[in-house]
């Protein structure tokens, strides 16, 4: 067992969600109430890491953010080290590659949300943000908690992307399946195992969480 | 008493046509009368300031709500209204106590939960305090949007549909509640509805609208005077409408005795009428007329007037006349054949007759 690389999966699953979640509710609440022009573009853009093959993401993750690219070199000079093959550029890669699991059922949890419910709050005297606070999020929270519980999931199996722009280096960039595949080409078939074992078991455990909230918010709801 | 009357005027083109302009005073009830997709809901909204048109002033008092050719707009949060929303619109996640807190940030914390008791109560909804809207039957829902209406404290309180979602024993009960409700409030209410029956039982003014203008306002006796809405005669049938007060109930006839504007009707007695207001309808069809004092009928109403107006219906052979009986007006609408035998002609004096069980009588007060 690669503890280290859990330790990178581990960190690399929160990372993203601190990252990800509060721009996901921003961007999520934008798409869901908002109409404006171009907006069915936004949408596809923001689905399409769901389709492209990651290694399609990573690559141009590693072209834009690369040395010779003037991103890759504004972000060299602040930082001291380049983006690509360390935890900050895995950080992004994982961001961009789990916009759609944050933004779309986000978007569906404030959409969800009757029109007439948000203007009886203003009629109540509140303010935008009481608005917000006290009720748009309440009624969105399931949404946003199933949001940040498949991304975190997400988080711990993404592969390609992640050895793209991260690569293999140990207690930086190599999280735990990559650690797997690692170990199944040394031919240590044990540590794979048990690894694989790790994630199935996260992986489940995942999966009945947001099954029983999504129960309990149609309980709630009926 | 700060001043708080309410005036609107809106007018748009598109996308939603808007032409009305009307104002209501505390204490009145101006019924928006008129068929689905008309702009009622989007009156309402206008004035709630969800919803911003063209051209709008919307003034409470001393306060400017909506000004565009001033550049005013108030956010909705910043004005001082009540709406009750056609399907209540509670907060799912909140009981029926948190719903209507919500709707007094403006008190002091510490008031806020003893307020909103007292305001279920008002609204008869002591025992499910804590329960949340999905417990809650559609008329104790619309109890607690009434209330959390009520909690802002509003300078204007507006239903939309109100009684849309509740069946009709609720509705009668519900429509007795808000009546008394508003005679203890100094506010203008706005009530929009495409029920004939709400406006006749809580209004004092109504306005007719037809998609998005003002085709008719005024008080509720403005029903009388224009047969040419065409919505009125459509949804409702043309008729006179006034208010009058139970003199006397003859059990053993049968029969009450009502006091009006212009004499007195005979209607059939029902329990609990006695000096009771009630406001009265008379379907103009259901008017007949006579050059003389009439015998050897069956009818109880025999009402002596001269006709005011004669209004031919271009489109069929009906004739609508208006007859002055004492201070009010009734509609009879007869055949062209009957205008000319007779040789109806305005100021003639006339016996307008009814018979009592064409009477529509609704209580609008207890005794």
């Amino acid at each position: 067992m690669d503890w280290s690389a859990l330790g990178v999966s581990l960190w690399l699953g929160a990372g993203t969600l601190v990252v990800l979640v509060p721009w996901g509710i921003w961007f999520g609440r934008l798409l869901a109430f908002r109409h404006f022009r171009g907006k069915l573009l936004v949408e596809a853009l923001v689905t399409v890491p769901l389709v492209l093959p990651p290694t399609v993401l990573g690559f141009y993750l590693l072209v834009t953010f690369g040395a010779r690219s003037p991103l890759g070199q504004a972000f060299q000079s602040i930082a001291g080290h380049s983006l690509p093959f360390s935890f900050a550029g895995l950080l992004l890669a994982s961001a961009l590659a789990n916009v759609p699991f944050v933004v779309q059922p986000i978007q569906r949890g404030f959409e969800a949300i009757p029109r007439d419910v948000r203007d009886a709050a203003a009629c109540c005297g509140l303010t935008p943000w009481q608005r917000f606070v006290r009720i748009e999020v309440p009624l969105a929270w399931p949404s946003i908690l199933t949001a940040a519980i498949l991304t975190f999931a997400h988080t711990l199996g993404e592969f390609g992307v992640v050895l793209m722009v991260g690569g293999n280096l140990p207690g930086e960039t190599r999280t735990l399946s990559v650690a797997i595949y690692d170990r199944m080409q040394a031919f240590d078939d044990r540590s794979a195992g048990i690894m694989a074992a790790t994630l199935l078991v996260i992986a489940v455990a995942t999966l009945m969480v947001t099954t029983t909230l999504s129960r309990r918010v149609s309980r709630a709801r009926a | 008493m700060p001043d708080r009357r309410l005036s609107v005027v809106l007018r748009q083109a598109a996308p939603i046509p808007l032409d009305v302009e009307f104002s209501c005073e505390p204490g009145q009830v101006m019924a928006i009368f008129g068929p689905s997709g008309s702009g009622k809901t989007t009156i309402l909204r206008a004035i709630a300031g969800l919803y911003r048109p063209e051209q709008a002033q919307v003034r409470s008092g001393g306060e400017s709500w909506t000004d565009t050719s001033a550049g005013v707009f108030l956010p909705p949060h910043a004005r001082t209204v009540g709406l009750v929303f056609q399907e209540y619109a509670l907060f799912p996640h909140l009981s029926a106590l948190g719903n209507v807190m919500t709707a007094l940030g403006h008190r002091p914390r510490a008031e806020r939960r003893h307020r909103a008791e007292s305001l279920l109560r008002l609204v008869h909804l002591t025992k499910r305090m804590s329960s949340r809207p999905h417990e809650l039957s559609g008329g104790e829902r619309q109890r607690v949007a009434l209330a959390r209406a009520l909690a802002r404290e509003p300078a204007v309180l507006l239903l939309d549909e109100p009684f849309a979602a509740v069946d009709k024993a609720v509705r009668r009960r519900l429509q007795d509640e808000i009546d008394s409700l508003r005679r203890t409030l100094e506010i203008p209410l706005i009530l929009v509805t495409h029920d004939f029956d709400d406006a006749v039982r809580l209004a004092t003014h109504v306005l007719v609208v037809e998609h998005g203008r003002g085709v008719a306002s005024g008080p509720m006796s403005v029903l009388t005077s224009r047969p040419d809405v065409a919505f009125l005669r459509e949804a409702v049938g043309l008729g006179s409408v006034f208010d009058a007060v139970v003199t006397r109930v003859d059990a053993e006839r049968g029969l009450a005795a009502l006091s009006f504007g212009g004499g007195e009707l005979f209607v059939p007695a029902r329990a609990g009428m006695a000096g009771a207001s009630v406001r009265v309808r008379i379907p103009a069809r259901e008017v007949i007329l006579a050059v003389g004092p009439p015998q050897g009928l069956s009818l109880h109403n025999v009402l002596v007037g001269s006709i005011s107006a004669i209004q031919v219906e271009p489109t069929s052979d009906l004739v609508i006349v208006r007859i002055q009986v004492g201070d009010e007006f009734l509609l009879s609408e007869v055949t062209r054949d009957a205008v000319a035998r007779l040789q109806l002609a305005v100021h003639q004096r006339v016996c307008a007759l009814v018979k009592s069980v064409s009477i529509e009588v609704q209580q609008t007060s207890r005794a």
